[in-house]
């Protein structure tokens, strides 16, 4: 398996990362070199495995359904490179 | 011609329901709707780093229980997974769903259109939290951010692509919100977003087997607009293909005010949505003992309720099927049968007639009734042991609500209890015979229809008040002599 430079291109826009022009060529060699490590992997036969959620045995916490946090708008809004009153303010999204 | 006789719809639903929960699905936080912005978010739903999600229990709970009253298989494991984009309302850049392991697997309804019933295939059910809220109309430049409801908990109702018409979806779709909100898991209000539908729907010339391409129409939040929008699509859809053009496989916002859809966005393939599992969450075992206490809250649905009403309390059927399909008149008019001694038919034809009708003049709703069910269960009482008729009870049920007293206190204050006095009645009736001698020799001569002239005259003379069974008897023997 590998990767071309269109497929990295589009993985690229999906991750919203923007790679200069004249090193999708470079990336795109190192990546298909890691390709081919991850090609050993599906060497092993998992035809009779069942797919594996977790390395853990442990369970998952569950936590009864009950309000244990306040509010934190002031310190949470403060964050933000632009915020009003009451709402973030980013850059419009129209669809 | 129509043209629904050279094509056919097909339509698939997915209805993302909100669970009544007090908090989020991963969070503490409170998950009501209308705070003021911003005011509901935890540093999880903000997507701060170092936080982690811990599933709320009451979530799994409502799940499973959804789950149940679909007739769905529920695997004994479920899986959270990342459902990776990028939006400002969603501060993860990825959304905590389910792909390969739901909560909820297969499952089937029943649905009912004028065509007869149906059964619908459900594909899933899965648990996902939501995103915030984007608000593009207070600024011109930028668009504002609401987290209040990002994190809090929905599962999303996935069909098969099986309804073949609008009016098949709106049943599907009916069907679904009666389940959750008799499930309680939903509080079903659609203005506020807690039960909203996307639809996918293409067309294909009749008898073809693969599908059309798809549209999905985004964000249906009423029964109505969603039967409007999807035959307006559709017919979008067979206008470009008869002129031998292509269907784009996109997303589509329904516009109701100008009843057309337009387009949203290319939808992107499943798989640019980097499905993983999440690797902050272990798996969830499910266990049948989770399952089995989910089992016994399974209420009582319509369907049931009405052959119930039907066959043991023998309320007519008209009847138990408006009663029995809205959850709260249902509700009042079980705690009244239970409250009085009076047939459960009289109380459903009091129910839907005097009570309702009093409701609507006040514009008020059995919710926010001023006469509570004890109140209500005492009147029927007193009309089922012919202490009033019907007509006074219309009367003093106005009275109850104004004076908040209890009916047999009005009744007494104001002497609107029967006639039923036989020597009372006897020389009322006798007066009426001497006042209408024509009438009586009619009567007589075997007019029988002049009967109900004298109980008329009757009820006139006492203000409805005469004890219409006694009535009744006394004038025949009366009459008869």
């Amino acid at each position: 398996m590998s990767i071309n430079r269109k497929e990295l291109e589009e993985i690229a826009t999906l991750a919203q990362l923007d790679i200069p022009e004249q090193q999708l060529g470079e990336i795109t060699a190192s990546l298909n070199q890691v390709m081919a490590m991850i090609e050993h992997i599906n060497e092993a036969d998992t035809a009779a495995v069942k797919p594996m959620g977790t390395p853990h045995e442990a369970q998952q916490l569950i936590r009864p359904d009950a309000v244990t946090d306040c509010s934190h708008k002031k310190d949470l809004l403060a964050l933000s490179a632009h915020a009003d009153e009451d709402h973030y303010l980013v850059p419009k999204v129209i669809e | 011609m129509s043209i629904w006789d050279r094509w056919e719809m097909v339509i698939g639903l997915e209805i993302h329901v909100r669970l009544a929960t007090n908090s989020k699905l991963f969070s503490g936080m409170k998950a009501s709707y209308g705070a003021s912005p911003n005011s509901q978010v935890s540093f999880l739903d903000a997507g701060l780093p170092g936080t982690l999600p811990v599933i709320n229990q009451k979530a799994l709970e409502y799940a499973i229980r959804f789950g149940l009253a679909v007739d769905a298989e529920i695997p004994p494991v479920t899986v959270f997974a990342r459902k990776n984009y990028f939006y400002p309302d969603l501060p993860k850049g990825y959304q905590i769903s389910q792909m390969d392991d739901p909560i909820v697997g297969k499952g089937h309804i029943v649905i009912k259109t004028d065509e007869g019933e149906k059964t619908v295939e459900i594909t899933r059910a899965h648990l996902e939290e939501d995103a915030g809220k984007s608000i593009h109309d207070k600024y011109d430049r930028y668009s504002a951010i609401d987290l209040n409801r990002a994190g809090t908990p929905l599962i999303e109702v996935v069909s098969e692509p099986q309804m073949s018409n609008a009016k098949e979806a709106v049943a599907y779709m009916r069907e679904i919100y009666t389940r959750v909100t008799h499930l309680g898991i939903c509080d079903g209000n659609l203005q506020e977003g807690s039960f909203r539908c996307d639809a996918n729907v293409s067309v294909r010339p009749k008898g073809q087997k693969e599908l059309g391409t798809r549209a999905e129409i985004k964000n249906l939040n009423s029964f109505r607009f969603i039967e409007k929008a999807i035959n307006h699509e559709a017919k979008r859809q067979i206008k470009l293909l008869e002129a031998g053009e292509k269907i784009i496989q996109e997303t589509r916002l329904y516009d109701a005010d100008k009843d057309q859809t337009r387009s949203m966005r290319s939808k992107e393939n499943a798989n640019d949505y980097r499905y993983f599992p999440d690797p902050d969450q272990l798996p969830i075992a499910i266990t049948d003992a989770m399952i089995e206490a989910q089992r016994e809250h399974l209420p009582e649905f319509p369907e049931q309720k009405i052959q119930r009403y039907i066959n043991v309390l023998k309320v007519k059927a008209d009847d138990a099927a408006i009663i029995a399909n809205d959850i709260q008149m249902a509700a009042f008019f079980e705690a009244a049968d239970a409250q009085s001694k009076a047939d459960a038919d009289l109380n459903a034809k009091f129910l839907l007639g005097e009570f309702s009708a009093l409701l609507n003049a006040k514009g008020e709703s059995i919710t926010t009734s001023k006469i509570d069910v004890v109140s209500y269960a005492g009147l029927l009482d007193v009309v089922a042991a012919g202490g009033i008729s019907r007509k006074v009870a219309k009367t003093v049920l106005e009275d109850m609500w104004d004076s908040g007293e209890a009916a047999a206190a009005i009744i007494k204050a104001k002497g609107l209890g029967q006639i039923s006095d036989s020597s009372a009645l006897n020389e009322l009736i006798n007066q009426v015979i001497a006042d209408n001698p024509s009438q009586v020799a009619d009567y007589r001569a075997g007019n029988e229809k002049m009967f109900n002239y004298f109980i008329g005259q009757i009820m006139k003379k006492t203000k409805g008040q005469a004890n219409p069974v006694q009535t009744k008897q006394l004038l025949e023997e009366l009459l008869n002599e």
